[in-house]
């Protein structure tokens, strides 16, 4: 039998990878918080060499492994799919595996701090609880009248394109906790929230439109949104979360879905 | 490794629509009290003439004159704006150019607070 190839694509010497990737010094600082230890949270500092292709994951990772393993932070994939690593760089929401570090200011420290609005419970993991339960309010399910049919339930292209936007969210909380008004009042039920009953409310399969409008038409529901488009801008996914809550507005307005 | 407590946390880096709802507070809180001195000077009228005009004449004043020029300044944003944030909600296409009427409110007020600016401050300060 013959033996297969390395690569099956033949490469010229020199080309396809082995070059030298640029590496550059940064500054790391890690807001800190153990109530073990102190009620009072502070930053830790690290300098440390990283490479052009390195994320801010890849930033902590460094510190976790090699400097300080009691840096606690969350990641699942590492790949912007699983919405765990969410977390204020620089003062803003991001996904940690999703922001090179040569994007940022390499000249000042990189600054990282959980996410605003929800009770952080070391460093920078927070409690999500708050997040979720929202979540469940507004019955993130199909849900229909009757018996289910025997085939797939149809739907034209166009009726599927009306809330394909919010298909796309990962539940990261990076929109609800850079909501200014959900950091004064947890009980709104914040962006993302609003964003998994769109996704359902503008479903032509779902027959439970009305509940959930009527849920969201509540004192702490869509009437909090005062439009600042943080959420927008925070979004990993690039929803437009503002005009999701803008279209539930005028949804629970018109009662015309 | 170095350990530092400030800063405190820094402060969330919003953009536009972060700052514009931010001026859209401070300057609803400012149009609110001035409204409740507006109604109780006014108000006054009722109880004696004399005391309100008494009142009004006191306005007469260059810090007042002052004050009235930062009032119509907030008075005149928080309306365009208002009416943009109207838009936002109302219009289909509010959400995606937000930023494009916010500068739009930015030009329109600064328009208008150089004219008026030049009529008021001639009165307040050319007797």
């Amino acid at each position: 039998m013959e033996k297969e190839p390395a690569s099956k694509v033949e490469l010229a010497p020199g080309v396809g990878g082995g070059g030298e990737i640029p590496t550059f010094d940064i500054t790391l600082k890690v807001r800190r918080y153990n109530p073990e230890i102190s009620d009072e949270a502070h930053w830790d500092e690290w300098k440390l060499t990283m490479y052009g292709t390195d994320r801010v994951l890849d930033a902590l990772h460094r510190v976790k492994w090699e400097h300080d393993g009691s840096v606690s932070f969350r990641r699942s994939c590492a790949h912007g799919v699983c919405g765990s690593d969410a977390m204020r760089i620089n003062g803003r929401n991001r996904l940690a595996c999703k922001t090179l570090l040569k994007d940022l200011d390499t000249s000042k420290p990189i600054l990282v701090e959980p996410i605003k609005g929800l009770p952080v419970e070391k460093d920078l993991i927070v409690d999500m609880e708050p997040f979720f339960q929202s979540y469940r309010e507004i019955m993130p399910f199909l849900v229909s009248k009757g018996h289910s049919p025997t085939k797939e339930r149809l739907q034209s292209s166009e009726e599927r394109e009306r809330y394909d936007d919010t298909t796309k969210c990962i539940l990261c909380a990076a929109c609800t906790s850079s909501c200014p008004v959900f950091w004064t009042d947890g009980q709104y039920f914040g962006p993302a929230a609003i964003v998994n009953a769109h996704r359902f409310i503008f479903d032509s399969r779902d027959d439970a439109g009305d509940m959930r409008l009527e849920i969201l038409n509540d004192k702490e529901g869509v009437w909090r949104c005062r439009t600042t488009f943080n959420c927008t801008e925070a979004c990993p996914r690039g929803i437009q979360v503002t005009k999701a809550i803008s279209e539930v507005k005028q949804a629970i307005l018109t009662r015309k879905v | 490794m170095s350990k530092t407590l400030v800063p405190a946390g820094t402060l969330y880096r919003g953009r536009e629509g972060q700052w514009s709802w931010v001026a859209h507070r401070i300057t609803g809180v400012v149009i609110f009290f001035f409204l409740l001195v507006h109604v109780l000077d006014t108000s006054l009228v009722r109880v004696s003439p004399e005391a309100y005009d008494a009142v009004i004449a006191s306005y007469k004043n260059p810090i007042m004159g002052l004050g009235e020029l930062g009032l119509v300044a907030a008075i005149v944003f928080h309306a365009f704006n208002g009416i943009r944030v109207i838009l936002v909600d109302f219009w289909k296409k509010g959400p995606r150019y937000h930023r494009q009427m916010l500068w739009s409110v930015v030009g329109l007020w600064a328009v208008v607070m150089i004219a008026f600016s030049i009529r008021h401050l001639m009165h307040v300060f050319g007797g």
